[in-house]
């Protein structure tokens, strides 16, 4: 257990290192940053006086050291546009882009999951047949439009639920939340929708293909030879073996979520750390793009450490493996 | 034989007419290209010329006459009066334009790299696996974002507009390449292994002619299936950045651009302005991603 964990997270490591060394090169060779953050009519003796103030006449491997001292803390400097710390815009915007991501990953897991197994169970369904064409048009559909289309439907039309923004707010504590209000649960809907759609698509072809893949197997064959009711086969036997893969694919989708969160998030103007990134690349807002790509990294590694995780505790076979291999 | 006589038997061919799906989406496809090619011939009238515009056309419903210039508009007019049907030919001109070279620039990194690593193997192999690794782990569209913003930051402003569609191409081929050179190291590996590797080494050729006239054409067969099916996703890559407002600029159109100007139209009811462009974009990535599926199906043995 304590070498698969350290494997794991070793390997988290290096992608972290290399990811900050790319967010760290944005940072120093991109664009000037003292001509970014003076103006222009600051002397040559400002320019100076900064250059010396911010450490860019230090060699860059102290550079690049005195980044990651100042990333482990937290601290990714002042963004060029908004005058403002990036630690505090990014905790600003966090809660709205989580409160997406989680609930339109529970929404897609969910349903991907019911969905997944109904379509292999009654394979020959109309119902099933319905459910897998749709999924194949879904994966064709770009984002955004699907996104467009509900709010021509709901917003537009029905006028039904609010186009954009995160409706009514409740602060507790640092962490702003829409759970709490009605409409800040009308704002959710269908932005987790939007982000939940491609995923569910994704869990439930895979969990349909892994169904009915087990069900073919020699033990759940021996399992009825038993006698065991095809329901207690179904979801006591064949459905665990299931999720040891959709769970892997369905966390390691998290970096498409995040993606994906991206392009909801400006669809919808939801107040995200996603919306943050697009303006920031539009204005070439460095701080801001070096501290969501060190972010994103960061999710990354913890999500594929949990992933690992999980794949211990529900799959016997590891466990006994890594057991044997101590042996 | 001649070559149309030689197409005509061959497997492809059958297994081609044999699905109507794929003869239909090959239709779509082939007048969408070509409609789009010709743009600058067949629009109807040319969106980009002001001096041809008339304001008094804007917001003109589909198939009416506007209002300043009494011109008859097929698929309406946009909020400064320009034909939307000319708008859609010329962006999708520019979406395809994109979506080809950004492939083409893929292909030729993930190739290359793909056929280094898995013909030289060692230290070679673990860097360039290692790196598309790391790429594959980030989603395509953050990719070309980063490399966008970075883009942005080192070319000066003047330049900007004008570099727009080389850094898309740039950004979008960036985003893709490790998965030709996945598929292609793969392959590389069970060729390097075979007796005409050996043959073509003991005549004494060197690492680079084995690799391009030897390995190369025995490897490329899926490297075909995956541009098409990538050509769709590039496509749909590009509309994406436009749309978020970080692809071609308003002067310059593509699919995404109009459907983001589109966007800001939908609640005052000028339905058209984004309704078609978008319908425009779905149909193309649709109809090219079946093609790209119906040529996995037939190039891969296991299939049939």
């Amino acid at each position: 257990m304590f070498a698969y964990a350290a494997k794991s997270l070793s390997q988290g490591l290096l992608v972290l290192l290399v990811v900050s060394a790319l967010a760290f090169s944005m940072f120093r060779f991109v664009g000037d940053p003292i001509a970014n953050m003076m103006g222009q009519e600051a002397t040559q003796q400002d320019r100076r006086e900064l250059a010396e103030h911010l450490g860019l006449n230090d060699s860059v491997p102290t550079q690049y050291a005195r980044f990651i001292g100042a990333a482990l803390r937290g601290d990714f400097g002042v963004s060029y546009r908004q005058a403002r710390k990036v630690s505090d815009l990014i905790a600003e915007k966090l809660p709205a882009t989580i409160e997406l991501a989680v609930l339109s990953a529970l929404f897609a897991t969910v349903c991907g999951v019911a969905l997944g197994v109904y379509a292999a169970i009654r394979r020959d369904g109309w119902l099933a047949h319905l459910v897998m064409s749709a999924s194949l048009v879904g994966v064709s559909l770009p984002t955004f439009l699907i996104g467009i289309g509900l709010i021509y439907l709901f917003a537009v039309e029905l006028r039904w639920l609010p186009s954009f923004g995160r409706g009514d707010t409740v602060k507790i504590g640092w962490w702003s939340t829409g759970l709490l209000t009605t409409t800040g649960l009308k704002s959710l809907i269908m932005p987790v929708l939007t982000l939940g759609f491609f995923q569910l698509t994704l869990i439930m072809r895979l969990t349909r293909a892994q169904m009915l893949e087990t069900m073919r197997t020699e033990y759940v064959r021996f399992a009825r030879a038993r006698g065991i009711p095809e329901q207690t086969i179904r979801f006591r036997h064949a459905l665990k073996n299931t999720m040891v893969p959709v769970i892997t694919i369905a966390g390691l989708q998290l970096g498409s979520v995040i993606a994906f969160a991206i392009v909801t998030e400006t669809v919808f103007q939801w107040p995200g750390l996603g919306s943050l990134f697009v303006n920031a690349v539009q204005f070439v807002d460095i701080p801001v793009m070096a501290a969501y790509l060190m972010f994103v990294a960061f999710v990354f590694v913890v999500v594929n450490l949990a992933v690992d995780l999980a794949y211990f505790i529900l799959d016997p076979r590891i466990r006994t493996g890594a057991a044997a291999a101590k042996r | 034989m001649s070559r149309l006589e030689r197409l005509r038997d061959s497997d492809l061919w059958h297994s081609f007419t044999a699905s109507p799906v794929t003869v239909i989406a090959a239709i779509v496809a082939i007048l969408m290209v070509l409609a789009a090619a010709l743009a600058q011939a067949i629009a109807p009238h040319d969106p980009f010329n002001p001096s041809t515009l008339n304001l008094m056309d804007g917001f003109t419903r589909p198939g009416e006459e506007g209002a300043g210039s009494g011109a008859t508009f097929v698929l309406g007019t946009d909020n400064q009066g320009r034909d939307l049907l000319s708008a859609i030919l010329y962006g999708a001109q520019v979406s395809l334009i994109v979506g080809i070279a950004s492939v083409i620039f893929s292909v030729l990194l993930g190739v290359s790299l793909g056929l280094l690593a898995g013909y030289l193997g060692g230290r070679t192999e673990a860097v360039i696996m290692r790196i598309a690794d790391v790429q594959l782990s980030f989603p395509a569209i953050l990719v070309a974002l980063l490399v966008f913003g970075v883009a942005r930051g080192v070319i000066p402003p003047a330049y900007q507009e004008n570099a727009t569609l080389i850094v898309l191409v740039i950004a979008i081929g960036l985003s893709n390449w490790a998965q030709y050179a996945r598929t292609v190291r793969g392959s590389t590996l069970v060729e390097k292994s075979k007796d005409y590797v050996a043959a073509a080494r003991v005549i004494g050729l060197g690492s680079l002619p084995v690799m391009r006239k030897h390995v190369w054409p025995n490897v490329s067969g899926p490297v075909v299936v995956i541009a098409t099916i990538n050509l769709a996703l590039a496509i749909i890559e590009e509309a994406t950045l436009s749309f978020l407002g970080v692809g071609m600029p308003p002067t310059q159109p593509s699919l995404g651009t109009l459907i983001r100007i589109g966007q800001q139209y939908l609640f005052s009811g000028e339905w058209w302005i984004l309704f078609f462009p978008a319908f425009t974009l779905i149909l193309l990535a649709l109809s090219i991603n079946l093609l790209g599926d119906w040529l996995r199906d037939a190039l891969d043995p296991k299939m049939r």
